[in-house]
């Protein structure tokens, strides 16, 4: 049933295709559907499972037999959890797109192809069908930024593929790599991730491949300081571009550091930790510094982004089973939350503003034109900020709990950044929405803002429902997610409970 | 006990009544208006009786719920009331109504600002009964919105950074608090107050910290974080920067809220939270601690000597009278078990301040509300110097106030005087010249009051107010229940202190090994 | 050994020599004076038939037979390289079809079939006379046939400054191949290698190797011996092009890694990191690393995609070095399904630059603006074929570099010793995603130019661009339709 995910999106894409040129409506809710049918078919499989515990597999088949590659799909309670963010994204984000008109069915054909390649990434039990889903993804995400994006679009574009083409080259290298000595060690070639988990690679060849695939997937997370794609091409996509990206594709690299450099070199993190901590620790203080400084409203999100990625990345650096579930609730969550900033960044106040420069939106009255719009940027941003009875409370809440055990002076640090998180918020809150600026006589904008319309109202009731179901019963997912964490027989076992056999 | 879920329903009352109204059209201000009302008073009405059947004479937690919640992280849903839960939840159930019917005139998106209101109720009364830290937290954290937005949006001119002041202070607070409470919860495995504090008066509290994290003083800074969190609240002298802004800045109803409760929120937490986990941290620090509430005290009276503007005057005021609160929690915890002094008089002090917490909610918002009444006859002007010889003008008004602004003073009497005396009874014994010094608080105190009736009230009549408007019914009506009760308090404090003696004591016992 | 056995053997070789006289025939004495489209078609009729002809004929066939000392080799893998190369001469013909560039098509579609014979005959001889004088073949016919656009002058200039070099670089070879022949004694190469035995690194060794390094390096437009490319492949008609940088290609390749892996056995060398022992290895990586690097960097500043095409060659050209150096069955094959997929692949990016090329005067970047507009469904082919150059997963060149790098690293296993070619490999070819997303943005993201019709591609043209795009989609998913052969 999962894997339907993947079918049903690449099926949309096709369908789209066919469409004649100028049918926007229908492109649209052919695009809908997709989403929805994939979106239900990752909830309902996820349902399914009756023991997240252990890695369910739901299709495997040789397919390069000569290297040991199988196309072999299956799912843990882990991949559950992204795979209902990934649905939950793809449905909101194609309704905050209802009112593109600009060559639609193409713009709805590449956002397709994008999902079907994160289910893919998400769901990917061999190594080299993950990498090839993870970089199917870089092609549409270039085309939907550099066509239909906004603020420097083709150089945003260019620079966000570039840099994941390189992390993704640099996860090449070291796959190839650990393939090779796998192959010397065991006898056998095999691209098998559990399997290839197993493999006890040498620790001075761990030592300098962990580092190059974890960064490699880590640039595509935000790792500071590869982060630099990030804000300029948050900024340049259009709404539903930056939805997935800040919520989901970047979460792809998290996942891939996670699911692959952390469970093939258990020994190799293990010597790099205190760097990653440091390293996400100073991108969650300096994502929200900057944040704090900004002119440009959608900068305020981007840089948002790179802030709340540390977290993840932090609770990843802790090697323990509280911080590692924390960093995947805090994937979903900020999954969630950044797509609702996006969502009303872009599609409520840019599309009908043409601005984001607070300076400009100041005079604007935001709070009172837009009413449904402040307020779900008030919720959104609490939820940001970490305020208890949202998703992020509960994941940052464990990231820290993890974190005290092991880096006690970091986990302070990153306190700061969560101080520094509420400020940007109220600031963007404060310039955007609720500002006390005079209006001035004769503004830019004597005709009315265009109400908040339908699709965009559900798409955010269905963000927020998410951010505050998880919020006040986080079970929901934890009961995936620690199954996972704590089986002895898991992936994670190694990483887990450390030393290797 | 009963096995109906009392609390839970007292907090969902106005949460649900702020759904409603908030639903309610920009036009219908009457009707929300009047819902909001109508909901408060409810929310009084349940308050009053859960206090009927409440057990006076056992200190233990009454009306407890408790189910699981999130168990891998040891999460449970754990409501529970003694005395002085209680008496919070009484406190904020008399507060928000006459908050509400203060705003009567605001006209403006009047169904936002009720619905707020009532869900700032939602969360102030989460907080009191919350006994777990999670979702004490999040109760905790959910009142700074709804308070954010009235400051924000209904305020005076300076409201902007006002609010956003207030905020971040509160949010540094409380950040520092999360931190220390998720290292406690990592070293015993536990966010269960009650477990807590047992852990805590077994000396097994400080053991467990040591080991998680091998540093020495890893519980002191553990308890710097706590204590950070709830000193931003009172406040305590020199976080309390964030108050003047804010109490000024927003309305006066508002403000009633700000100082009646939720100023109480500190003093709670530190009754509830700090005292019982960190007494070792607390005796350790003594002397700093005391010299803060001094300074608290003093500091506070001097600078509302200097100000001009009545709510300013009222707000430095109010930081000056939770000053005494904190004095008598230091000395208490400072009276280690040499000190031979039988329990009762050390639940003396206890007793005074829980009871100066009461008083002092009610008559901070009668006097808030005061300065409202004020400040619709004036067309917003509130500046010491603005008025003069007003009782000429408005006899009832300035009668009222005036015994509102002597409650203040602590005249004997009045309920304001029981408190600070128990406080000053029982801190003296304790530590002496603290109480020595703190005097001055109470005689800088009585200045400024007296300066604030002199200026406002007698004197050469402003010839610009001599049409002012005395009380009307409706207003009479109003302040009639505060006023009754500054009486009755200063008559018979029983009538409270029944309620929470027995907790009082428990208390004390909690702190003697 | 008797004539008949050599036809026999040479049977497919044949049917496409009867099938050049036949085009010559028919189209000298039937078609003169009918307009070029017909005889295009029907000349291009008749060669596909023959090339599909030969082609079945190969595959039926299942002996293996060397004679005369190596002259004439058949055994399945030189049978199925021989199907590929006629393929590839299939789809060359299929988009030379609508070309204007000509009107001596006769002599035009022999060329090109001389030409795989030659090819043909190359990839099935193991002894080094053959092998010249079938590269001799092969590259004259492609001299020629890259003047074959009379009115353009960079078509004359582009086909000079391929002789010269050219027969500059046979003469190199040449040289090479008499030195190997004084060496050791014989002209086939199992018996040159068992001669080179134990001879050590003989000065004279290392001049015959380097020498022939020159030779093929120039055939396969390797850095510092690929000055012509660039010039040749934007100055030769389109569809000459597509035939130079796929056909020989293959062929090239493959006989160049069977002469340093038979032939110089025994004189490897070694390329492995802090491992350098002289040989012919470490002068192939040197080779390999500048081909890689130029190629890549110099293609960013380009602006005519013929041009792009021809530097991304060279680029190529040197991961497929690669495949030589590793000296392993597995990198072999690796190499041999690399090469194919991307002959595949460049044929139809040249198809499609040719009809851009018809349709809008040129081939600059920017006459790709907005193509996918003006021509979805090429368009569409032109993606896949570009993303498979970059690399880009599930295409055939994802696949390719992955099974090549992977057998590169996999020949030194202990000691990952050949890492750092394929570190610059990959980091190049991440520097290559560049140029080709910059020919893509042209045609998805930016809009044609106010006016510009559609683009009408010829149907012969768009069935083979299909057909290619198919395969390298084909290719990516299930290699193992390929690998299972090699």
């Amino acid at each position: 049933m999962l894997a339907w995910t993947i079918y049903i999106s690449f099926t949309g894409v096709l369908l789209l295709m066919l469409l004649p040129r100028e049918s926007a409506r229908a492109a649209r809710i052919i695009a809908l559907l997709t989403a929805i049918a994939g979106c239900a078919a990752a909830f309902v499989g996820a349902v399914q499972q009756s023991n997240p515990g252990e890695v369910t597999t739901i299709v495997r088949v040789p397919w390069i037999p000569a290297i040991g590659a199988s196309y072999y799909l299956a799912a843990d309670g882990i991949s559950l959890v992204l795979v209902v963010l990934t649905g939950l994204a793809a449905v909101t984000g194609i309704l905050f797109s209802w009112n593109i008109e600009k060559r639609t069915k193409e713009f709805f054909a590449f956002y397709l192809a994008l999902i079907g390649g994160v289910y893919g990434v998400f769901l990917s039990f061999d190594v080299l069908l993950l990498f090839v889903f993870y970089e199917l993804t870089i092609i549409p995400k270039y085309f939907l930024i550099a066509r239909w994006g906004s603020t420097r679009k083709e150089y945003g574009a260019m620079k966000l593929a570039l840099y994941s083409f390189v992390g993704s080259h640099l996860v090449l290298i070291g796959l190839i790599a650990a393939w090779v000595v796998a192959r010397a060690q065991t006898g056998h070639a095999t691209l098998d991730l559990q399997e290839l988990a197993k493999v006890s690679f040498p620790l001075g060849f761990q030592h300098w491949v962990f580092p190059l695939v974890f960064i490699g997937f880590g640039i595509l997370a935000g790792l500071w300081p590869f982060h630099t794609w990030a804000p300029t091409g948050h900024v340049a996509a259009p709404t539903a571009g930056s939805m997935l990206l800040a919520g989901v594709v970047m979460k792809l690299g998290a996942y891939g550091c996670l699911r692959v450099a952390m469970v093939l070199f258990p020994e190799g993190v293990r010597m790099w930790q205190s760097e990653i901590a440091l390293l996400a620790v100073i991108g969650i203080i300096y994502g929200a510094g900057v944040a704090l400084v900004q002119k440009d409203f959608k900068f305020v999100i981007g840089y948002s982004s790179v802030s709340h990625m540390g977290f993840v990345l932090l609770g990843l650096a802790t090697l323990n089973s509280i911080g590692l579930s924390g960093a995947v609730l805090q994937m979903f969550s900020h999954g969630i939350i950044a797509g609702l900033l996006f969502a009303v960044v872009g599609r409520m106040v840019y599309d009908r503003t043409h601005t984001r420069d607070f300076n400009d939106l100041q005079t604007m009255q935001l709070g009172k034109l837009l009413p449904f719009a402040g307020v779900t940027f008030v919720l959104a941003g609490v939820a940001s900020m970490g305020l208890p009875g949202f998703s992020g409370f509960v994941a940052e809440l464990q990231v820290l709990m993890g974190a005290w055990s092991v880096f006690p002076k970091t986990t302070i640090m990153a306190g700061v950044g969560i101080v520094v998180g509420v400020a940007y918020i109220l600031r963007a809150l404060q310039q955007a929405f609720y500002s006390d600026a005079a209006v001035p006589a004769k503004s830019g904008h004597d005709h009315p803002l265009e109400p908040i319309s339908m699709p965009e109202r559900i798409g955010a009731v269905i963000l927020l429902g998410a951010t505050l179901v998880i919020g006040l019963f986080p079970g929901l997912l934890m009961n995936w997610i620690q199954p996972c964490l704590n089986s002895p027989v898991s992936m994670f076992a190694r990483l887990l409970h450390g030393g290797s056999q | 006990m009963n096995s109906m879920p009392w609390l839970t329903i007292l907090t969902l009352v106005p949460l649900i009544g702020g759904i409603i109204i908030v639903g309610l059209g920009v036009e219908q201000r009457r009707l929300a208006r009047g819902l909001a009302l109508t909901f408060s008073l409810v929310g009084l009405a349940g308050a009053l009786c859960l206090w009927k059947l409440f057990d006076a004479a056992s200190g233990d937690l009454q009306f407890v719920e408790r189910h699981e919640w999130v168990k891998s992280l040891g999460i449970q849903y754990f409501l529970g009331v003694d005395g002085l839960g209680l008496l919070m939840v009484i406190l904020t159930a008399i507060v928000v109504p006459l908050s509400i019917f203060a705003s009567w005139r605001i006209d403006d998106r009047a169904h936002i600002y009720n619905a707020l209101a009532l869900w700032l109720q939602a969360g102030l009364f989460g907080t009191f009964t919350a006994l777990n830290f999670f979702h004490w937290f999040l109760f905790w954290e959910l009142v700074l919105i709804p308070a954010f937005f009235l400051i924000k949006l209904w305020g005076g001119p300076k409201r902007g950074p006002a609010a956003t002041q207030f905020f971040i202070y509160t949010m540094v607070g409380s950040v520092a608090l999360l931190l220390s409470f998720l290292a406690i919860r990592l070293a015993t495995g536990s966010f269960d107050f009650i477990e807590l504090a047992a852990m805590a008066k077994s000396g097994v509290l400080a053991g467990k910290l040591g080991a998680a994290f091998g540093w020495k003083n890893i519980g002191l800074i553990v308890f710097f974080g706590a204590f950070l969190g709830f000193a931003v609240k009172v406040p305590v002298v020199p976080f309390h920067t964030w108050l003047p802004a804010a109490y000024t800045e927003a309305p006066s109803p508002v403000t009633m809220l700000l100082t009646g409760v939720m100023s109480k929120m500190g003093v709670y937490g530190f009754l509830r939270i700090l005292l019982p986990i960190f007494p070792e941290q607390m005796r350790l620090m003594l002397t700093p601690l005391i010299w803060l509430a001094i300074l608290t005290i003093v500091l506070s009276a001097c600078a509302a000597f200097a100000q001009r503007d009545l709510k300013r005057i009222l707000a430095y005021s109010s930081i000056n009278h939770l000053g005494y609160c904190l004095l008598a929690l230091f000395a208490m915890t400072g009276a280690a078990s040499g000190v031979n002094l039988p329990e009762l008089q050390k639940a003396a002090a206890l007793n005074g301040v829980l009871l100066q917490m009461f008083n002092h909610g009610l008559t901070a918002s009668a006097l808030f509300l005061f300065v409202s009444l004020i400040e619709k006859r004036s067309g917003g002007l509130r500046g010491l110097d603005d008025f003069g010889g007003l009782r000429k003008v408005i006899p009832v008004f300035t009668g009222l106030m005036g015994i509102a602004l002597f409650s203040s003073l602590g005249l004997p009497g009045l309920n304001g005087f029981v408190g600070e005396f128990l406080i000053f009874k029982g801190v003296f014994p304790l530590v002496p010249w603290a109480a020595a010094l703190s005097t001055i608080g109470l005689l800088v105190t009585a200045i400024f009051l007296l300066t604030l009736i002199q200026h406002v009230f007698s004197g050469p009549l402003n010839a610009r107010w001599s049409k002012m408007p005395d009380l009307t019914l409706s207003e009479r009506l109003l302040v009639l229940p505060a006023i009754t009760l500054m009486f009755v308090l200063g008559i018979w404090p029983q009538f409270v202190l029944g309620m929470v003696d027995a907790t009082a004591v428990k208390m004390v016992q909690q702190l003697n090994f | 050994m008797n004539y008949f056995q050599i036809i026999q053997l040479a049977v497919p070789e044949t049917i496409v020599v009867i099938t050049v006289l036949a085009v010559l025939a028919v189209d000298m004495i039937a078609l003169r004076g009918q307009p070029i489209e017909q005889r295009f078609s029907a000349g291009a009729l008749m060669s596909i038939v023959g090339c599909l002809l030969a082609a079945l004929v190969t595959m039926a066939r299942h002996e293996s037979y060397n004679l005369m000392d190596g002259m004439l080799v058949v055994d399945p893998q030189t049978d199925f390289l021989k199907v590929v190369l006629l393929i590839l001469t299939v789809f060359t013909v299929l988009i030379s079809v609508s070309g204007k560039f000509t009107e001596h098509v006769g002599e035009y579609l022999s060329l090109v079939l001389l030409a795989t014979i030659g090819l043909m005959f190359l990839v099935s001889s193991e002894n080094i006379l053959m092998i010249f004088i079938s590269l001799e073949l092969a590259s004259l016919s492609l001299y020629i046939l890259t003047a074959f656009n009379k009115r353009n002058a960079r078509s004359s200039e582009a086909a000079l400054k391929y002789f010269l070099f050219g027969g500059m670089s046979a003469a190199f070879l040449l040289f090479g191949l008499s030195l190997i022949y004084g060496l050791s004694g014989s002209t086939n190469l199992s018996e040159i290698a068992a001669g080179l035995a134990g001879k050590g690194l003989d000065p004279l060794l290392l001049v015959a190797m380097v020498a022939t390094v020159i030779g093929f390096g120039f055939k396969v437009a390797a850095v510092p011996f690929h000055l012509w490319a660039p010039d040749a492949y934007e100055g030769a008609p389109t569809p000459s092009a597509a035939f130079i940088a796929s056909g020989s290609k293959v062929a090239s390749f493959f006989i160049l890694a069977k002469i340093m892996t038979f032939g110089f056995a025994g004189a490897e060398g070694s390329a492995v990191w802090h491992g350098y022992m002289a040989g012919w290895t470490p002068v192939i990586a040197v080779v390999a690393a500048l081909s890689m690097v130029l190629g890549n960097l110099t293609a960013i500043v380009q602006t005519s995609v013929k041009r792009l095409l021809a530097y991304s060659a060279i680029a190529h050209a040197g991961y497929m070095l690669l495949g030589v150096l590793a000296n392993s069955p597995a990198s072999l094959s690796g190499l041999l399904f690399y090469v194919i997929t991307y002959a595949l692949t460049v044929i139809g990016a040249f198809g499609v630059v040719s009809v851009v090329e018809a349709a809008t005067g040129g081939d600059a970047i920017k006459n790709f603006a907005g193509l996918s507009r003006r021509a979805p469904l090429m368009s569409l082919c032109l993606l896949i074929f570009l993303l498979s150059l970059g690399g880009i997963p599930p295409l055939a060149g994802f696949i390719g570099k992955f099974f090549l790098f992977s057998a590169v690293v996999g020949a030194d296993a202990d000691h990952l010793g050949l890492l750092w070619l394929v570190i610059l490999a990959i980091a190049m070819s991440a520097v290559s995603f560049y140029y080709y997303l910059q020919v893509l943005k042209q045609a998805y993201v930016l809009d044609p130019e106010a006016g510009a019709p559609d683009i009408k591609v010829p149907p012969a043209t768009l069935f083979a661009l299909v057909l290619l795009a198919g395969l390298v989609i084909l290719l990516g998913c299930a290699p193992g339709l390929l690998t299972e052969y090699l």
